[in-house]
């Protein structure tokens, strides 16, 4: 059996990566999969949340994404991300403010924002610090 | 020297008007570049959800969107991408032109027509030529994201799910190189299957959560995605065709002011002529 696959990450402005990897971990939208080569075909929704991709040689990248869709078919995957970026190019502070923003934003309602507007909002700044957490384990382990 | 007058001033207006023509010439080589950029960046994304979609439509699925029925039809719609400004050439013209032969075609099976146009040029034209146009998007700017198609592509999604239109075309131009741009119409709904597709047994994906919401998810993305491109492409054609346009312009003008330095060059060489001569004559005379 195969032991890498071909992955395309891309959002409607630019592609992320692409190349070949052993392993992709994605936050779909009923929990986390792991997706190995030789998977069975698969379409999924994805939520905001960390994308890890092991590459070939084992070494590991980090992306984050804002929802989309990943399909799996034999020998590639596809992540067809709303926005994806590199978890390097992340900011931490910006994250927590927005989501500080989105909490509080829940907590008074009926101000400026939606409460749907507002509970994406502060999903996605959940989701970003996660990836952060995640890239800062990687980095620190 | 009357004559010689009205032909400096001609020419000087001339060389003001040559002066603009060529600077456009020169923003619209830049804002290409970065529009052909942007093109190719985008590129990526509209060929990934296209072989999804391809995949999709030859796998055998347990349910049947409502996006990949055909149907007997009633009325089309029609997506038209032109630009927001002219002096670009026969861009958006050529582009008008093809849509309405694909129109005509539809007349004559009295098929109804939707359009919804992308761009300025787009809605003035149709407006006046009498299509129905149901939604219209403007003032896209050079930096289109993709949010802007959003809208005016939901009206026509709503009007395919509602059974109001039974198909839906794009209609737009195609980056070839800078030289040629050429008019597309390319049919986004129903799917149609790519043919040169391998895998033609029966398969299906496993879906999650269930096929009905994700596909529902996924179509709409991809027809706003297909739309996106067309729109970031016609850019990139528009910028381009204005280029040549305002290229070809300028030389004209040069063209123009060498004929017209000609003329002022004999009559005032004749006017000395005349001078002169009167003024020998006038000492013969005397």
């Amino acid at each position: 059996m195969a032991t890498t696959m071909h992955c395309d990450i891309a959002c409607a402005e630019q592609q992320i990566f692409s190349g070949k990897v052993e392993t992709i971990v994605a936050a779909g939208s009923l929990g986390d999969l792991g997706i190995h080569p030789g998977h069975a075909p698969l379409l999924t929704a994805l939520i905001p949340g960390p994308v890890r991709v092991v590459m070939e040689g084992g070494e590991e990248e980090i992306y984050y994404v804002s929802g989309g869709f990943l399909e799996v078919q034999p020998g590639t995957v596809h992540i067809l991300a709303d926005t994806a970026v590199r978890a390097h190019d992340m900011d931490e502070a910006n994250a927590t403010q927005a989501m500080k923003e989105a909490e509080d934003a829940i907590q008074n309602q009926g101000a400026e924002m939606e409460y749907a507007e507002a509970a994406s909002q502060l999903a996605q700044a959940a989701a970003q610090i996660r990836t952060l957490q995640q890239l800062r384990k990687k980095l620190g382990g | 020297m009357a004559a010689g007058k009205e032909i400096r001033n001609q020419i000087g207006s001339i060389k003001n008007t040559q002066k603009i023509t060529s600077a456009m010439e020169m923003v619209a080589a830049s804002k290409m570049r970065k529009a052909q950029d942007r093109m190719e960046l985008g590129k990526p994304y509209a060929q990934n959800i296209r072989s999804v979609v391809s995949h999709m439509a030859n796998s055998t699925p347990e349910h049947r969107h409502i996006y990949m029925e055909e149907r007997e039809v009633k009325r089309v719609g029609f997506i038209v991408v032109s630009s927001d400004r002219g002096l670009c050439g026969g861009l958006n013209i050529n582009l008008f032109k093809s849509m309405i032969t694909a129109m005509k075609g539809w007349h004559d099976q009295d098929v109804d027509i939707d359009i919804c146009a992308v761009g300025s040029k787009g809605a003035a034209f149709f407006n006046n030529y009498g299509g129905n146009v149901v939604a219209a998007i403007r003032g896209i700017g050079d930096k289109p994201a993709a949010e802007d198609v959003v809208g005016g592509v939901k009206v026509m999604l709503d009007n395919f799910g509602e059974a109001n239109i039974d198909k839906l075309f794009l209609v737009s131009n195609e980056f070839v190189n800078t030289m040629t741009q050429s008019p597309t119409v390319e049919q986004l709904l129903p799917l149609q299957a790519a043919e040169d597709e391998k895998l033609q047994h029966h398969w299906d994906y496993l879906y999650e959560p269930d096929a009905r919401e994700l596909l529902n998810g996924l179509l709409a993305r991809y027809i706003e995605s297909q739309v996106y491109q067309a729109v970031v492409e016609n850019n990139a054609c528009e910028q381009a065709a204005r280029m040549i346009a305002m290229k070809s312009a300028t030389d004209n003008a040069g063209d123009i002011i060498d004929e017209l330095q000609l003329i002022y060059n004999k009559a005032r060489q004749a006017a000395i002529t005349q001078e002169l001569s009167e003024i020998v004559s006038g000492a013969a005379a005397t």
